[in-house]
């Protein structure tokens, strides 16, 4: 019985101590869940939105220093956190940006040309026009 | 001393270069001055490169600090053999499809939009040599989603409204696969505290089996043949090539997943410097069985294709599998096969996609079905030889460029005492006979009317085919100039010593 509280409050040390992780390896999923299950195209994109935002996640993270504050040269400030991570994310935001927004772009036409957004009624008017 | 400066600049250059023309592109609008535009900003990227490849041949490895900042510290563009010989050879593609390009992409393309065509495919010339160029791998990533990015545009802009369905599809998978890339870097930088992808090689073997190296490594292998449409992760290839404009089909099949297969042997020679071959988990096992599925089952369903560039394009995901599986051996001459076959392929491939480019542009619509090629050895002589010398490289018939890199692979196979995959290697081969033969046998049956007269191509596309087609033919008569310098560069990167 003993041993097994130990045990227990062990784990929780692990999954607390890795809090940030466990929670970028749920969304990570979850992103990719919905880009699979969803058939519909503008939900796939929230899905890879959300794919992306845990790898953010995941980057910032890892730059964090316990008890570290920003990184400005003052006078008191000795522990800071890592900066690069931080700059790296904002190239990789700005590069999710344009992915989303170019296939919210083609998304537009796809419904233009189509009339539909859903995947599984375009790839029927695919299939009934390729039967013609 | 200023000449001696600009000489030290042409690294940054060659991917500055055609960075500054796209936005000069959307500017100058006129599709004719664009189109000369972009065909000069090709030329002198292949003449950079030829000039960086004759400095490293003669010096060894370039490295140019990116705005003065010290590596490892600083972005680092790293040119060794590899990297020159691939820049040398996308630019030479590049500049060639461009050569052909301006009379399809007129057919294909509606006039208000050509000179975004344009400026889309320079912009994916910029990440294809950045990612080539880059010894840094955050930058890598960024390059890489720079070209995919363009990528996905040039496909939604073909005539067919499936073209769209087909971008979405690759921009989703393209994506994930980046993204997936990006996790394996930063775990990367987790593990090494550096970016650059040298050092990481050096600080790498203290950590090498931690399971955040390892994962690090998974994360990669899988984004990287996400890129390269590895079977089984190939869906979004077949439809992208088929629907895109024509021209972009030639340029992206040729250069794109090519590119792709440079990242993998990047991250798995330079950075995690074959140490991956020596890991509990049996990578190159599960890599060469991939490749080799990929040959067989690919080429089979290449056999079954009643389209053209379908065709084409389930025949280039069983070539990918003659690259990964060269790769895959772990050895010079496994690695300087791939790499052979990786720009033989895309030279008989990017030629083949320009001759479907003359048919389309003299028969229109925007797909061209297998029987729509009867009597086009009535109609287009000269094409249809151009196809019938694309297709024996793809077997490989001697005399090829493509037989040279096969019978590299397979002496590659043979060191390895890899019987099985020779086996595999060829039935792949034979399969590859069955389809290329569907088309030759189609192209000189008898057409429905044979009263109509010749009516070749104009002379831009005739010259753009010729050209890879002297190319294929120069490449499989002198075997030993491109064996050279693959097997020199597969030396750099196995970190053997380097005879200059």
């Amino acid at each position: 019985m003993h041993f097994q509280t130990g045990e227990s409050t062990e784990m929780l040390e692990t999954i607390t101590s890795l809090f940030n992780y466990w929670i970028a390896m749920i969304l990570m999923m979850t992103g990719l869940y919905i880009v699979i299950a969803h058939t519909n195209l503008v939900k796939k994109i929230i899905g890879l939105n959300i794919f992306q935002t845990s790898v953010f996640i995941l980057y910032i993270s890892m730059g964090k220093i316990k008890d570290g504050t920003a990184p400005i040269l003052a006078d008191g400030i000795e522990t800071y956190s890592n900066p690069l991570p931080h700059v790296l994310i904002l190239t990789a935001i700005v590069v999710g940006v344009a992915t989303t927004s170019l296939g919210l772009a083609i998304i537009v036409r796809i419904y233009e040309a189509y009339g539909s957004a859903e995947e599984d009624i375009l790839m029927h008017k695919d299939m009934k026009e390729s039967a013609e | 001393m200023s000449e001696l400066n600009f000489m030290m600049q042409l690294p940054a250059l060659q991917v500055v270069l055609p960075l500054v023309a796209a936005p000069l592109c959307v500017l100058l609008r006129q599709p004719n001055l664009v189109w000369a535009l972009a065909l000069a900003v090709a030329t002198s990227c292949l003449g950079i490169s030829l000039c960086l490849a004759q400095q490293v041949w003669q010096t060894g490895v370039i490295s140019y600090a990116i705005g003065g900042w010290q590596p490892p510290f600083g972005i680092e563009y790293r040119l060794d053999e590899l990297s020159v010989f691939m820049l040398a050879f996308i630019c030479l593609i590049a500049t060639l499809t461009l050569l052909g390009a301006r009379q399809s992409i007129e057919k294909e393309i509606p006039g208000d939009r050509i000179h975004l065509f344009y400026a889309t495919l320079l912009l994916s010339l910029t990440g294809l040599l950045g990612i080539i160029s880059t010894g840094d791998a955050f930058n890598l990533f960024v390059f890489l989603e720079i070209a995919s990015l363009s990528t996905y545009a040039l496909v939604a802009m073909g005539r067919d409204r499936r073209a769209l369905l087909a971008a979405f599809r690759y921009l989703i998978l393209g994506t994930i696969g980046g993204t997936f890339i990006l996790i394996g870097v930063g775990l990367l930088y987790m593990m090494t505290g550096t970016l650059n992808m040298q050092d990481m090689a050096a600080r790498l073997p203290e950590v090498i089996n931690t399971t955040t190296a390892l994962a690090a490594l998974a994360f990669m292998v899988i984004g990287a043949c996400l890129k390269l449409a590895l079977l089984p992760m190939h869906l979004w290839l077949p439809n992208a090539y088929t629907y895109a404009p024509s021209v972009a089909s030639a340029f992206l099949a040729a250069t794109s997943t090519k590119v792709a297969a440079y990242v993998l042997i990047r991250f798995l020679y330079s950075v995690y410097n074959l140490r991956w071959a020596n890991i509990d988990i049996p990578l190159n096992e599960v890599l060469a069985l991939l490749a080799a599925s990929a040959m067989l089952f690919a080429s089979y369903v290449a056999t079954r294709q009643i389209e053209l560039k379908r065709l084409l394009a389930w025949s280039s995901l069983g070539q990918i599998g003659y690259i990964v599986l060269g790769l895959s051996l772990a050895t010079t001459a496994g690695l300087a096969a791939g790499t052979l076959h990786l720009m033989n392929h895309a030279i008989i491939k990017a030629g083949l996609f320009m001759a479907v480019a003359a048919v389309i542009f003299q028969q229109g619509g925007s797909t061209l079905m297998l029987a729509d090629l009867k009597g086009l050895s009535q109609r287009m002589p000269w094409t249809t030889a151009a196809i019938v010398a694309g297709g024996l490289g793809l077997i490989g018939v001697p005399m090829t460029a493509g037989f040279i890199s096969k019978w590299a692979l397979l002496q590659a196979l043979m060191e390895s005492h890899a019987w099985g995959y020779i086996i595999v290697l060829l039935i792949s081969s034979l399969l590859a006979v069955v389809y290329v033969w569907r088309i030759i046998e189609t192209a000189y049956s008898r057409g429905p009317d044979t009263r109509i007269g010749r009516s070749e191509a104009p002379l831009g596309l005739q010259l753009s085919i010729w050209a890879f087609v002297a190319m294929n033919l120069y490449l499989g008569l002198q075997g030993s100039p491109g064996m050279s310098l693959v097997t020199r560069a597969a030396e750099r990167l196995l970190g053997m010593e380097v005879s200059l």
